[in-house]
């Protein structure tokens, strides 16, 4: 094992611990500020990624793709909220639960009707194809792309909530609902823009994902449900705690599915040790997951202490 | 009163047609119609397991599917062994009969299920929620990637798994020993709700600090009942796998987990019949819309959707009422 | 003075930079109605909280009969008999009345692992819930589901479960908070009965129940106790006067 592969598998981790902390700081959000539930957010995610790649197919470019994706979940987000999640914000979670499970039917049917059943496919933008040198290795343009940008939309975020007027409302709202109602803010339009945003933030990493994954229905669950691993690490409500859990949780489980593999490779077949080595690997931020359960039942950085 | 009886009605009723539907079927030779009752009658006591759980203690378990797949499992690896005659663990032998098959099922999902409950309850609310789904989604992907048992592929079930006295291999008499376990089960469920233990656990559920301050534990009451319900729905699961002659990792995946809440939910939670009426009603739907369209999933969002937001009680409610507890 | 059932000392709690309970020494002794009183935000309700065991101390211990209680949950010290009712009525909302007294006579009888037998013919339950019901008042009312109670009955019904634990002392929060002025009366002529089968801890606003009720005062505020003693003491102790009670009493 070279030390150039293992700064690549870094990075790799790095660059889907990002993605994760823009699925997670939407559902993180939309938790903190209306005390809800979504399940649907993976299918935002799969509406940004579906959106943009016919977009970019029909025009020919990736970025004005990328704005379609980002601005149909977006729009998607919004019409979800004012139709349907409006109405579960006084519901427990189990009718929480329930409803964005059959906006989840909803949605990949819908898409699946649209786009048809079988995988889009989205090409990464010529400008950003190939490798860059970094000196220790050589690594893929696109995947460092993709870290600039979501350190870039963590630092927008962190400048939204902690320096504008969006921002002091959000925050009012997670502290108190009915302050916030006090001061006069619309709470109606607030809770729509804040999960609109959650939704664009779920869009966004679909469509950067989904150049250089395939774009098919079902796509965003798994991402869920990951995003709510790193919510229970991090703490619920907690933008702070979603951008170290989702950096944890990349990390380790890229790395985990490098080394572990190859650990056991020292004392098992091959065969053996590839299977068992795969197999614990992708058990591990779910061991991670208990072991913070166990230490901190609130997650590391805990919102609502 | 009333209301009492109206249900007690409903239920002999569908204990009734769900016996009488496959009965016809036998004797109008339509075996899919008696394999369409036995999934029926399998998913409705996963469902009375999770029923337990969620509608009695209130857990909004979100992976109960993991106790379904384990049993599926138990049911595929110990016929697998038995059909090959390699040992399973340790020298000890696979087997193809359907009460040993049980019997390990239950003992696996139920300790299964103290580890994830004795974690997950040290939380509630919505991060009992997530974290049930995210340690389900864990052995979904242990299944998944784990070469021994046919990893994605699956592992199938050449000759269906015996019960003694019977041909399990006729359509009629599998639904026979599936509709018994599911009226066995049923009793449990009622003799359970209707004990100390019960009451402490509805009382639990709708206010815990009271229970706390007459002198009962949440934690303790709400671990076994977790644990239990971990059982009945991991005896479901192999029976389920005896039913398709197949596991998968699919049988773990979360949107199983969905479907036996979405069960619970169109039933009527926490009502004994609940998990029956909602199991008819999701193979129902799937078999009749699924013929119609191949969107079907897409209606059955939105009756759902309509379900939870418009008409809270399930078909149980609808029909007798609401719930009292005298 | 006779050996104190319940004995608080040197309790301290904090909330971030509030001090919510201040260092709170007291004992609640035998046939004694002992009540606590002091202005809103004094920490009366914290105090309980700790003594209930839903709260831990920052530092300080409660002794109950004897035995050190600080680390025990709010399960263990309600079986070994701290009979607590709550300042907000919380119920088992779709019991009714008689099941709400029948799951603490059960939690008192034996572990809530028992699974076999119903529980709603058991004579062992029903018979003594009836009885207690008819204690306080609440025959007629056995079947209603305790939501659907008036605001009344439901304070009735609180002390209907606490009856239930048979408890060696009681905490009661507020029980006369919304009750008429008849319904108080019937409540203080109950209390005033009760304290001889176990000694009370009483939080209560309605001063003029409490100079009825209590054999002792003691005054928090700011979670601090300022005075303690027999309702004249605190009548007529000038700080008290000051700090709480204000011009409001005439002595």
């Amino acid at each position: 094992m070279s030390l150039a592969l293992f700064i690549e598998q870094l990075l790799n981790g790095v660059q889907f611990g990002l993605m994760l902390f823009l699925m997670s700081a939407g559902l993180t959000l939309v938790f903190g500020v209306m005390g809800l539930i979504n399940l649907a957010h993976g299918s935002l995610y799969m509406i940004g990624a579906f959106f943009c790649a016919a977009a970019a197919a029909a025009t020919g470019s990736f970025w004005l793709g990328l704005v379609a994706g980002l601005a149909a979940a977006a729009a998607a987000g919004a019409i979800i909220e004012i139709t349907v999640i409006r109405r579960l914000y006084d519901r427990d979670h189990l009718d929480q639960v329930l409803a964005t499970f059959a906006l989840i039917l909803i949605l990949s049917e819908g898409v699946r009707m649209i786009f048809g059943p079988f995988p889009l496919y989205l090409n990464v933008p010529d400008s950003l194809r190939g490798t860059i040198d970094l000196g220790i290795t050589q690594y893929s343009l696109y995947r460092l792309t993709l870290i600039g940008f979501g350190i870039a939309v963590a630092v927008g975020l962190w400048l939204l909530i902690a320096r504008t007027r969006l921002g002091i409302r959000i925050r009012a709202g997670e502290n108190d609902r009915e302050m916030i109602a006090a001061l006069g803010v619309n709470i109606r339009v607030l809770y729509t823009v804040v999960f609109a945003l959650g939704a664009a933030l779920a869009g966004l990493a679909g469509a950067l994902v989904g150049a250089i994954q395939s774009v098919q229905v079902g796509m965003g669950e798994p991402v869920l449900i990951l995003a709510f691993v790193v919510i229970v690490i991090g703490g619920i409500g907690s933008i702070k705690g979603a951008m170290v859990g989702a950096l944890m949780v990349g990390v380790i489980d890229t790395m985990g599915r490098f080394l572990l593999p190859r650990f056991f490779a020292t004392f098992l077949e091959p065969s053996q040790a590839m299977g068992v080595g795969a197999a614990l690997a992708s058990m591990l931020i779910y061991v991670l997951m208990a072991l913070v359960l166990v230490l901190r039942p609130k997650g590391l950085f805990p919102a609502h202490a | 009163m009333r209301e009492m009886r109206r249900e007690h009605m409903l239920n002999v009723l569908l204990a009734v047609a769900l016996f009488a539907v496959p009965l016809w079927a036998y004797f109008a030779s339509e075996p899919f119609v008696i394999t369409l009752a036995t999934r029926v009658a399998i998913l409705a006591m996963a469902g009375v397991g999770l029923n337990l759980a969620l509608g009695l203690g209130g857990m909004v378990s979100f992976g109960h599917a993991v106790f379904f797949g384990l049993g599926g499992y138990c049911a595929g690896v110990l016929a697998h062994h038995a059909f090959s005659g390699t040992p399973v663990l340790m020298g000890l032998p696979g087997t193809n009969q359907m009460l040993v098959i049980w019997l390990v099922a239950m003992l696996t999902s139920g300790l299964l299920a103290l580890v994830i409950g004795a974690l997950s309850l040290r939380t509630s609310g919505i991060f009992f929620i997530m974290i049930t789904l995210a340690f389900a989604q864990m052995f979904f992907y242990f299944a998944l990637s784990w070469p021994a048992y046919g990893g994605e592929d699956g592992l199938p079930i050449f000759v269906r798994n015996q019960f003694p006295g019977l041909n399990t291999m006729r359509p009629w008499e599998l639904f026979v020993v599936a509709y018994g376990l599911l009226m066995l089960v049923l009793a449990l469920f009622a003799v359970i709700r209707a004990s100390r233990f019960g009451a402490a656990l509805m009382a639990i559920r709708q206010n815990p600090d009271r229970a706390a301050a007459v002198g009962i534990s949440p934690f303790g009451v709400k671990l076994v009942a977790f644990v239990i319900s971990g059982m009945i729905t991991g005896m479901a699961g192999a029976m389920m796998a005896d039913l398709t002659r197949f596991v998968s990792p699919a049988m773990m995946a979360w949107q199983m987990s969905g479907e036996l809440i979405v069960i619970i939910i169109l039933g009527g939670t926490g009502r004994l019949f609940g998990p029956v009426a909602g199991a008819a009603i999701l193979v129902g739907f799937e078999v009749i819309f699924g013929g119609m369209t191949e969107h079907w999933k897409f209606w059955l969002g939105l009756v759902l959707l309509a379900v939870v937001l418009f008409a809270r009680g399930g078909f149980v409610g609808l029909l007798a009422g609401r719930d009292r507890h005298g | 003075m006779a050996e104190p059932v319940l004995e608080l000392s040197h309790l301290n709690k904090a909330f971030g930079a509030l001090k919510a309970t201040d260092d709170v020494s007291l004992t609640l002794v035998p046939g004694e109605i002992h009540a606590l009183i002091g202005p809103n935000g004094a920490g009366k309700t914290t105090l309980m909280a700790q003594i209930s065991g839903k709260y831990a101390p920052d530092s300080g211990s409660i002794r109950f009969r004897g035995q050190d209680i600080t680390r025990l949950s709010v399960a263990q010290r309600a079986r070994l008999g701290l009979g607590r009712s709550f300042q907000i009525s919380s119920l088992i909302p779709e019991y009714s009345a008689r099941r709400n007294v029948m799951l603490a006579l059960q939690a008192r009888q034996s572990h809530p692992y028992r699974f076999l037998m119903p529980v709603r013919h058991d004579r062992s339950l029903t018979g003594p819930a009836t009885e207690i019901l008819t204690r306080v008042g609440l025959e007629g009312r056995a079947s209603v589901p305790s939501a659907e109670l008036s605001h009344g009955e439901r304070r009735l019904l609180e002390i209907a479960v606490a009856l239930a634990l048979n408890p060696v002392c009681f905490l009661l929060d507020e029980p006369m908070a919304g009750m008429g002025t008849e319904g108080v009366g019937t409540l203080v002529t109950f209390l005033k009965a009760l304290k001889e089968q176990a000694p009370i801890l009483l939080v209560e606003h309605d001063m003029d129940a409490v100079f009825r009720l209590a054999d002792r005062i003691t005054v928090l505020v700011y979670g601090r106790i300022i005075a303690s003693g027999s309702v004249d003491d605190i009548r007529n102790d000038p700080e008290v006067r000051r700090a709480y009670l204000g011009d409001e009493v005439d002595t």
